[in-house]
């Protein structure tokens, strides 16, 4: 039987709490000085998105590494103050205001789930800090303190649907994880089909971690429908590919186009239950360009033979390399002066070359749908025309204006 | 040298004791800290001390009432969602480029109108209330029916951890309403006050610190009043209270709903602190965390819930910053170090250290200490 406390409480343990607070207080940052310059990256180092995050952290390592070896920026060598989001928009928020206000770091590359970047950008708008934000997202969004180097949805999303109407994919099946990414990409999809007379036989959501999909799996076998699009996160492809496999849905009759599997994910997946299935990013391992041989060959001597790279991981490698080169055409580390610089600033990247489209800071890119192989890489199929300009509200589309209210 | 106290009675001094350290450390909290720390410091503070007004409503409802609740997160969700739903709306007011238009994620949902719930929390006062009442009804209905039934320990946390889950899902499926999985976020006006400015954080820090001594002071009142009594009666022989002619339901529904008002202030102060509330921050775990601080503190003492959840808080952003690659594993040691030598947190160490100390020190037995002596 639990016994009642006397009423002296231990406020002694108060008085050391907030003692430890007060001594948690460090002094602040020096931002930059003659030799270095501070720069935060803040990413996911533990909780569930570590996985994911942790491969983007170590290409900004890298990139930050290639700098340093090729003189810095400015003369200056970069120095990383790595901070963790640990997979809680909450943490992401307080550890930004911490690099900003207590380190007075030049910039951040940092983030990856919609939910951390919206926690973020009201901290980097209040603190005139500028954030390089690496994967690609839902659209929506044109902060003037992000730099957004990963794919808006009409680089895509768009395409990816391009792509299947040009191959007679009339009828396509939703499937997504409940959170904003898939929910909003879904609404895109089925204002596409209906200005395209195309179907959406179905719409189905999962919460994120979900490992049961026989329903949707049989359900898919059973309307048989042209295409799958699926926006599935993380470790649930792992069970939907394989339970899809046993429904015996083949990528012949029935291609599953996917928007976050990378090869980064193909691994836990299995290469032998995604072979032949589509997916749609700006960058593959297998990109044919100069630049990329470089970059693979410098991650996997870096990090080891067994590392792929994937296109979220490139585009926060570019990041580091976009901000250098804003950063020396200003000849300054302070935001408004980079912010300036930023309009046309471009980068020979692994994934050939990408432009800073100054109106949005999102990034110029090619969309390519590629095919997964046998080997567990992803072959390009597909690759639209030309580089296209980013578009986050969706304006250059009469479709979707009764989309954007 | 200070006479010893007669069992039952304390001396004039000792009484004071506790109103004076209390008075002292408000005092320090609200004079001192806003110059000693920097603007930084002091908002992580104060989403500590939010924090710490969620664990003193749980040291009532767990440590005195005896219902462990796990899915708090909930009543603190829905304080920090109706406000959320207001510093929004003021927000898209504030902005000329926005104003009369719905906010963004819901016209890109397609909706055309606001949502009823959002139109009733225009006013700020209806959002303050909404905060503090929401919770209140919800716990209230909730204690009501599962206590009549007699549903407790286990089941009665079960329910509440359910509850954390279904709310989580309900929030995310309902994008168009609420934000979906990325919250709300980015509010710059409360009441026509600007929230950026650091007089706006230094006031929030006050008002936060002034909550969570009105909600000790209420709280510690209610504790040793008749009522606290029974509530102790009941969490340590329900059938027996019941068999003496009182009615437990009502007395464990009070508590219940009181933590989850205090859950509800506390959410409502966090959103304009931290700048945005999501699922995530609401859901099972970080419901898990909130009864976890309380057990690291002491649940038997108010002050030691709400010492635990500040330590608990302190200890992670300190971890974290200094040790970026391992720090959960030294916050799940500190968890097992502190379970296993204090099952009554640090609130209990602390006394039993006191009445070590206090202890008349009579000769010990002779055996003893040769035995004592003799032990290489």
């Amino acid at each position: 039987m639990a016994r009642t406390r006397p009423r002296t409480t231990p406020l002694a343990a108060t008085a050391l709490a907030l003692a430890l607070t007060a001594t948690a207080c460090a002094p602040a940052g020096t931002g930059t000085d003659d030799d270095t310059v501070t720069v935060g990256l803040l990413h996911s180092l533990s909780g569930t998105m570590a996985i994911s995050e942790v491969t983007v952290h170590d290409a900004v390592q890298l990139a930050i590494d290639e700098i340093n070896a090729d003189g810095g920026v400015l003369g200056r060598q970069i120095e990383p103050i790595v901070e963790d989001g640990a997979s809680d928009e909450a943490t992401f928020a307080e550890r930004a205001q911490k690099l900003l206000q207590s380190d007075g770091v030049a910039t951040v590359f940092g983030g990856w789930t919609s939910a951390s970047r919206k926690a973020m950008l009201p901290v980097f708008e209040r603190n005139d800090g500028l954030l390089w934000y690496p994967v690609q997202y839902e659209g929506l969004e044109a902060s003037p303190n992000i730099v957004y180097t990963g794919a808006t949805t009409n680089q895509q999303i768009i395409p990816a649907l391009d792509y299947l109407r040009e191959e007679g994919h009339t009828s396509l099946y939703l499937v997504g994880s409940d959170y904003v990414f898939p929910r909003t990409a879904n609404q895109i999809i089925t204002a596409y089909a209906q200005a395209h007379d195309m179907d959406v036989i179905a719409q189905e959501y999962t919460p994120l971690g979900h490992t049961e999909y026989s329903t949707i799996t049989d359900d898919i076998a059973r309307t048989a429908p042209d295409a799958v699009f699926n926006t599935l996160n993380g470790d649930s492809n792992v069970s939907f590919f394989q339970q899809l496999r046993s429904a015996g849905v083949s990528a012949q009759d029935t291609p599953v186009l996917s928007v976050s599997v990378a090869e980064e994910e193909i691994e836990g997946i299995g290469a032998d239950n995604i072979t032949g299935h589509l997916t749609a990013w700006n960058y593959y391992q297998s990109t044919p360009t100069d630049t990329n041989t470089g970059f693979v060959e410098a991650f996997t001597d870096a990090y080891g033979e067994e590392r792929v790279t994937s296109d979220p991981m490139q585009s926060a490698y570019n990041a580091v390399h976009l901000w250098r080169a804003a950063v020396e055409e200003a000849g300054s580390f302070e935001v408004a002066d980079v912010r300036q610089a930023l309009d046309g600033t471009t980068f020979e990247a692994p994934e050939g070359t990408i432009t800073i489209d100054g109106a949005t800071q999102h990034v110029v890119k090619t969309a390519r749908i590629g095919q997964v192989n046998d080997q567990g890489l992803i072959d390009e199929i597909w690759s639209s025309p030309q580089p296209i300009t980013p578009d986050p509200y969706l304006e250059g589309y009469d479709w979707a204006a009764a989309l954007t209210g | 040298m200070t006479p010893t106290p007669a069992p039952g009675r304390r001396t004039p001094l000792a009484r004071l004791r506790g109103p004076a350290t209390f008075l002292a450390l408000l005092a320090a909290a609200l004079l001192l800290l806003p110059h000693l720390l920097e603007p930084f410091r002091l908002n992580l503070l104060t989403q500590y001390l939010c924090y710490s007004i969620v664990a003193l409503g749980i040291a009532l409802a767990w440590g005195r009432g005896g219902m462990l609740t796990l899915g708090h997160g909930v009543y603190f969700g829905l304080g920090a969602y109706a406000m959320a739903i207001h510093l929004t709306l003021a927000a898209t007011a504030a902005d000329p480029l926005t104003r009369g238009r719905l906010p963004q994620f819901m016209a890109w949902s397609g909706r055309t109108e606001l949502p009823w719930f959002w139109q009733a929390l225009t006013h700020p006062a209806a959002a303050v209330t909404a905060a503090l009442l929401l919770p209140a009804a919800l716990a209230t209905l909730l204690g009501w029916s599962v206590f009549r039934q007699r549903v407790r320990g286990a089941y009665f946390a079960l329910l509440n951890q359910a509850l954390a889950a279904a709310f989580v899902i309900l929030l995310i499926g309902q994008q168009h309403l609420t934000g979906g999985s990325n919250g709300l976020t980015d509010f710059p006006v409360f009441a026509g006050h600007s929230l950026y400015t650091p007089t706006a954080q230094t006031t929030l820090y006050t008002l936060t610190v002034l909550t969570l001594a009105a909600t000790y002071l209420l709280l510690r009142h209610l504790t040793h009043s008749r009522y606290g009594r029974l509530l102790i009666a009941i969490r340590d022989g329900e059938d027996r209270v019941r068999y003496l002619g009182y009615d437990p339901t009502w007395a464990k529904t009070l508590a219940y709903a009181l933590s989850a008002t205090a859950a509800g202030a506390a959410g409502a102060l966090f959103v304009p602190v931290m700048g945005i509330i999501s699922p995530t921050l609401i859901g099972v775990v970080p419901s898990i965390m909130m009864v976890l601080a309380v057990a690291i503190g002491g649940r038997d003492s108010l002050a030691g819930a709400a010492a635990g959840a500040l330590i608990m808080n302190t200890a992670q952003t300190t971890f974290s910053e200094t040790f970026t690659g391992g720090w959960t594993y030294l916050q799940g040691a500190l968890f097992v170090v502190v379970i296993a030598l204090a099952p009554h947190g640090l609130a209990g160490l602390a006394h039993t250290a006191r009445a070590a100390l206090r202890r008349p020190r009579t000769p010990a037995p002779a055996q003893e200490t040769a035995t004592a002596g003799s032990t290489p």
